[in-house]
């Protein structure tokens, strides 16, 4: 308890949010957190009507032309929308597998 | 004079847009403006009770629409204020009475006498929004912080874009700070983040606001309530003046915040 209380003084001190707190020890997100997250997503596909499927499909696609002219690591790619403003954007991120830019 | 027409609009139901248009009309005529408010929510009038003037109807819009009656005949003019009016829905038609083109005519109408025309519209993304927005100059999208509505807000904003009556102004409406302190609602930063609109104003969940509605005094009547200081920021704000948003940090007091940031000099 005495553990616990000063705990608590201490995390006061710093600034840090109980819940916040708690949240990152168990972690688990808060709610609102994880309404953003789904928000985000949401709002994305209500805005292009492209729909997880098409953007997988896209996505794959994609890889796929790209590792026809350069070697890339097909597991760390990301490819996903980015918001600017009310403006969507597909922002692709993919990394080349080492010396794969040497020939 | 040239009416400015600002239309009161939110996607879902339920989250204030009568609510706001009352509360802003109020304000906006307690500023000495001359305001007239338009329910154009046929079938589903209810800016008449809000205002507290449901016993003096005689006309409404469709009766104007339809030529039964002169504009100035179904305007009816406020308990408090002599330059505030409201020109009710009509209760028993179907909301195909009124078009766009019929809105337009009937703000041109008002324009010449008046300094603001507020149309709070209904619901939905249907005729009767498309009627509400068509003579808009301004639109004022009203959302609460939670996802259903804000995900509507994000709708009606695109559309509202796309008709060229943007860029949209948002209002949040019912923010519980220790809620959004505890991690348990949505921020209004967040909210922002995610619309990616202007913002007009953050109305603190208060329960004043129903007692309010209850008896048909909108809230900016009580000059204690946080809620009706907030609506009052607001009509400031759409008056062009320069009125500081709240600071969105919620580790200090917020109330304090908020009537320190917003200029209000009650406490």
């Amino acid at each position: 308890m005495i553990f616990s209380t000063r705990f608590h003084a201490r995390l006061a001190e710093e600034g840090i949010n109980m819940s916040d707190w708690l949240a990152r020890i168990t972690g688990r997100k808060s709610s609102a957190d994880e309404a953003k997250e789904r928000l985000k997503f949401v709002l994305i596909h209500d805005r292009t009507d492209i729909n997880p499927e098409t953007m997988e499909k896209l996505k794959d696609d994609l890889l796929k032309a790209i590792s026809n002219h350069v070697s890339i690591d097909m597991r760390s790619a990301k490819i996903s929308m980015l918001h600017e403003g009310r403006e969507q954007r597909l922002i692709a991120e993919i990394p080349l597998k080492p010396g794969s830019d040497r020939r | 004079m040239t009416a400015k027409i600002s239309t009161i609009t939110s996607g879902k139901g339920g989250v204030g847009k009568t609510t706001t248009t009352a509360n802003l009309a109020v304000s906006l005529a307690d500023m000495g403006q001359k305001v007239v408010c338009i329910d154009s929510d046929i079938g589903l009038r209810n800016l008449d009770v809000v205002l507290g003037l449901e016993n003096r109807i005689v006309y409404d819009l469709v009766d104007v629409v339809e030529e039964r009656c002169r504009i100035r005949q179904a305007m009816i003019k406020d308990k408090h204020f002599n330059e505030l009016y409201l020109i009710p829905a009509a209760q028993t038609r179907d909301k195909n009475a009124v078009s766009p083109s019929d809105m337009v005519r009937v703000c041109d109408e008002l324009r010449d006498d008046f300094d603001w025309v507020l149309i709070d519209s209904p619901a939905g993304i249907e005729r009767g929004f498309r009627n509400a927005v068509a003579p808009a100059d301004e639109v004022l999208v009203i959302t609460n912080p939670d996802v259903s509505a804000i995900r509507d807000a994000d709708r009606i904003i695109g559309i509202i874009e796309a008709e060229q009556k943007g860029p949209a102004n948002l209002i949040i409406n019912r923010l519980n700070p220790q809620m959004v302190k505890r991690g348990e609602m949505l921020d209004a930063d967040d909210v922002i983040e995610l619309l990616a609109v202007n913002l007009l104003g953050i109305i603190p969940e208060d329960e004043q606001v129903i007692i309010s509605t209850n008896i048909g005094k909108p809230v900016v009547l009580e000059p204690r309530s946080r809620a009706g200081q907030v609506f009052r920021n607001i009509a400031r704000r759409m008056m062009g003046d320069d009125v500081p948003l709240m600071d969105l940090d919620y580790k200090d007091d917020f109330f304090h915040k908020i009537s320190r940031a917003f200029g209000g000099g009650g406490n």
